[in-house]
């Protein structure tokens, strides 16, 4: 008689519960199968797991998911832009909703769901950038997902306006999984703005991969805005493939969420290539927010550059783990890595890992880490001219993410984020 | 208005003010002088309420509230200033925008109106060109990339906006030159008037040449040990402090 650990039992009663709640994934079949079977192969990560060591995934794992609908009206959680002719689309647990949706009506760029645009026979790179192979939440992603965006930006278009991608979780134990592919081709430039939200006391699973490519001389923009209530886990992975002379930037903002794990893998493949990555978060209570970030520079004459910083409150949790890799052929890198941390009391905790792998020679990279409280010379200062010692600690926090979060490209969103991170520094 | 009665304050475990005391009437600029380790940065930061230190004893009123039980914003409300010896720099908070919020909350205190934006931009203008400070300096980050002169008109700006009651000017004249020093002085002078009192703490002489006291202090091992008038800084100046030293002890 076969022998199941409680491990597996507990894996299995999740994927059982996946497999009725995302009956219907997009993958085309090789690739469905090759998922499938990776998720039954590859164990779920533990705090053994080196990329896994301070964020624990049994929550995930040891509660079935299960299929809603959702009974919160979309309208209502989503931002206001100060750029009114973006495109709007809507996801609703995970699922493309295109009655929600306004999309772009300008030649050149085309928004619609992946599943649409897999049956048109378009969005066939999927699945080739991304780690199903090695990560088992990517391949549970693969596997699962039933829905999700295709951008596509044809050669010489400038998209004035950003794509704003609502995607709200709502109900109990809800699994929401969806991927998106973006190919911006030659000469283009796109905005995307990612936008995750849930009600108070929804539950859940939110799992999004999102796979970039970033063509010759284009450039690539995402806001990525998490404000989850409720005790959603949030999984979001960016993979993003840059070709010669192109830009990639990413915001990743994360105003609040119960556990949410960013993963973010920039290839950079051809020369003469700039990415710029930057994120902040400001977790309390018990919230738990992990970046993973990898920049992988395979070839000469690129630069990156990447700021990360946060303020922890209460009993929160920070992780960041910064990968830089420099492979040989990479000469002439110029690689810029600072994280910095405030931590407001004794019981946060913030765990911060640089890791610069250098094979080049001829490179130029830098990286620092510092994790502190707020400057106290700082604070006596604005004390002794009046200030109250609650509004000098809150303009001190806001000032140190405040670098962060003016990098967002839209006024109204910047506003908002701003306003979110008033209550989080004044708490 | 000031009244410092024994006050003793320590700094891990070390004694530095032993038994200070000190009146200031209003209207008063009090210079205080001493070498090094005296205790005179201490008297300013002891008053602020640098909660680096120890208060061991004694009472510092400030029109009959003892300072020294209130919080360090508390003692701004009640109308103390120190302008520090060496201002902090504060990337990404504006000079401004801070001004604002502690001038608002000091009014809050004292239970007036907030100022509003009109009047507030109207004072900004007017008090900072009582300094010279360049409009561009009040729109930065606190003292962020300020030279030290510009630090300097930077705090007697806030000290004009603020309109204290008893300002405490630690070392201003440190690492001035002779220009930004009549510039400071010249807005310092621009604030005296008979409801206001002064406590100036110096190394030289130099200062009150521009800010002229009524009195001079001389605060040797955490005491006053001399007081007289202003000719009494310039026999400092001449003779040191080794004199009064051997005064003490003979």
């Amino acid at each position: 008689m076969e022998v199941i650990s409680a491990v597996d039992q507990k894996k299995q009663a999740f994927t059982e519960a996946l497999n009725e709640a995302c009956a219907h994934p997009l993958a085309p079949a090789p690739l469905l199968a090759d998922a499938r079977a990776l998720v039954n192969a590859l164990p779920v990560p533990t705090t053994r797991t080196e990329a896994w060591k301070y964020t624990r995934v049994n929550r995930i794992i040891n509660h079935p998911l299960q299929r809603n609908e959702g009974t919160e009206d979309p309208a209502a959680y989503m931002l206001t832009l100060a750029d009114a002719k973006a495109a709007r689309v809507v996801l609703v647990n995970g699922r493309f909703r295109a009655d929600l949706s306004t999309l772009p009506n300008t030649s050149g760029v085309r928004v619609q769901s992946l599943e649409d645009a897999l049956s048109a026979g378009l969005a066939q790179s999927i699945g080739s950038l991304s780690n199903q192979q090695n990560d088992f939440f990517e391949a549970v992603n693969l596997a699962y997902a039933e829905s999700g965006v295709f951008i596509h930006v044809a050669k010489g278009t400038i998209v004035e306006s950003p794509v704003y991608i609502l995607h709200l979780t709502d109900g109990t134990q809800t699994a929401a999984i969806s991927r998106s592919v973006i190919e911006v081709e030659e000469r283009s430039a796109l905005n995307v703005i990612f936008h995750s939200a849930s009600p108070a006391g929804c539950t859940g699973f939110n799992s999004h991969v999102a796979e970039c490519f970033v063509q010759r001389n284009a450039r690539l923009e995402i806001d990525k805005i998490q404000d989850e209530d409720g005790a959603v886990y949030q999984h979001a992975t960016e993979w993003v493939a840059q070709a010669r002379d192109s830009r990639f930037d990413i915001r990743t903002v994360t105003l609040r969420g119960t556990w949410v794990r960013n993963n973010l893998n920039i290839r950079v493949n051809g020369e003469n290539c700039s990415t710029n990555l930057f994120g902040t978060y400001m977790p309390n209570q018990k919230e738990l927010v992990d970046n993973h970030t990898m920049v992988d520079h395979r070839v000469p004459h690129c630069e990156s550059n990447e700021t990360y910083k946060g303020f922890l409150n209460d009993q929160a949790t920070g992780v960041f783990n910064g990968k830089v890799f420099v492979r040989q052929d990479a000469q002439k890198t110029n690689a810029y890595q600072q994280n910095s941390n405030i931590v407001l009391t004794d019981e946060a905790v913030m765990n911060a890992k640089p890791e610069l792998e250098i094979y080049a020679d001829d490179v130029k990279c830098s990286h620092g880490s510092t994790t502190g409280q707020i400057d106290d010379e700082a604070l006596f200062y604005l004390r002794a001219r009046g200030l109250k010692a609650q509004t000098a600690r809150q303009l001190l926090v806001e000032a140190f993410v405040g670098e962060i979060i003016n990098e967002i490209a839209d006024a109204k969103v910047r506003d908002y984020c701003i306003g979110r991170l008033h209550e989080r520094a004044g708490a | 208005m000031l009244k410092i009665n024994n006050l003793r304050a320590s700094v891990e475990g070390t004694e530095i003010l032993k038994g200070l005391t000190l009146e200031v009437k209003p209207g008063e600029v009090h210079a205080i002088m001493g070498p090094n380790g005296s205790g005179k940065s201490t008297l300013a930061s002891v008053l602020a309420g640098n909660e680096d230190y120890e208060i061991t004893g004694g009472t510092a009123l400030l029109d009959g509230k003892d300072l020294l039980d209130l919080e360090v914003e508390e003692r701004a409300g009640e109308g103390l200033f120190l302008a520090f010896q060496y201002p902090v720099e504060i990337p990404g908070v504006s000079n401004i925008n801070f001004l604002r919020a502690a001038l608002n909350d000091i009014r809050t205190y004292r239970g007036q109106e907030p100022v509003s934006a009109s009047d507030f931009l109207k004072l900004v203008k007017e008090k900072s060109a009582l300094v010279e400070l360049d409009g561009k300096l009040a729109n930065r980050s606190v003292n962020e990339g300020f030279s030290g002169g510009e630090k300097k008109r930077n705090e007697v700006f806030q000290m004009a906006m603020l309109e204290p009651k008893l300002a405490v000017l630690d070392e201003t004249d440190s690492g001035l030159d002779i220009d930004a020093l009549k510039i400071v002085a010249q807005g310092v002078n621009a604030m005296r008037s008979p409801k206001r009192s002064f406590v100036v703490i110096t190394h030289y002489q130099r200062l009150l040449d521009y800010i002229v006291p009524d009195y001079v202090h001389v605060l040797v091992d955490g005491r006053i040990v001399k007081t007289g008038t202003k000719e009494l800084a310039l026999e400092l100046e001449a003779k040191g402090y080794d004199w009064i030293k051997e005064e003490l002890t003979a």
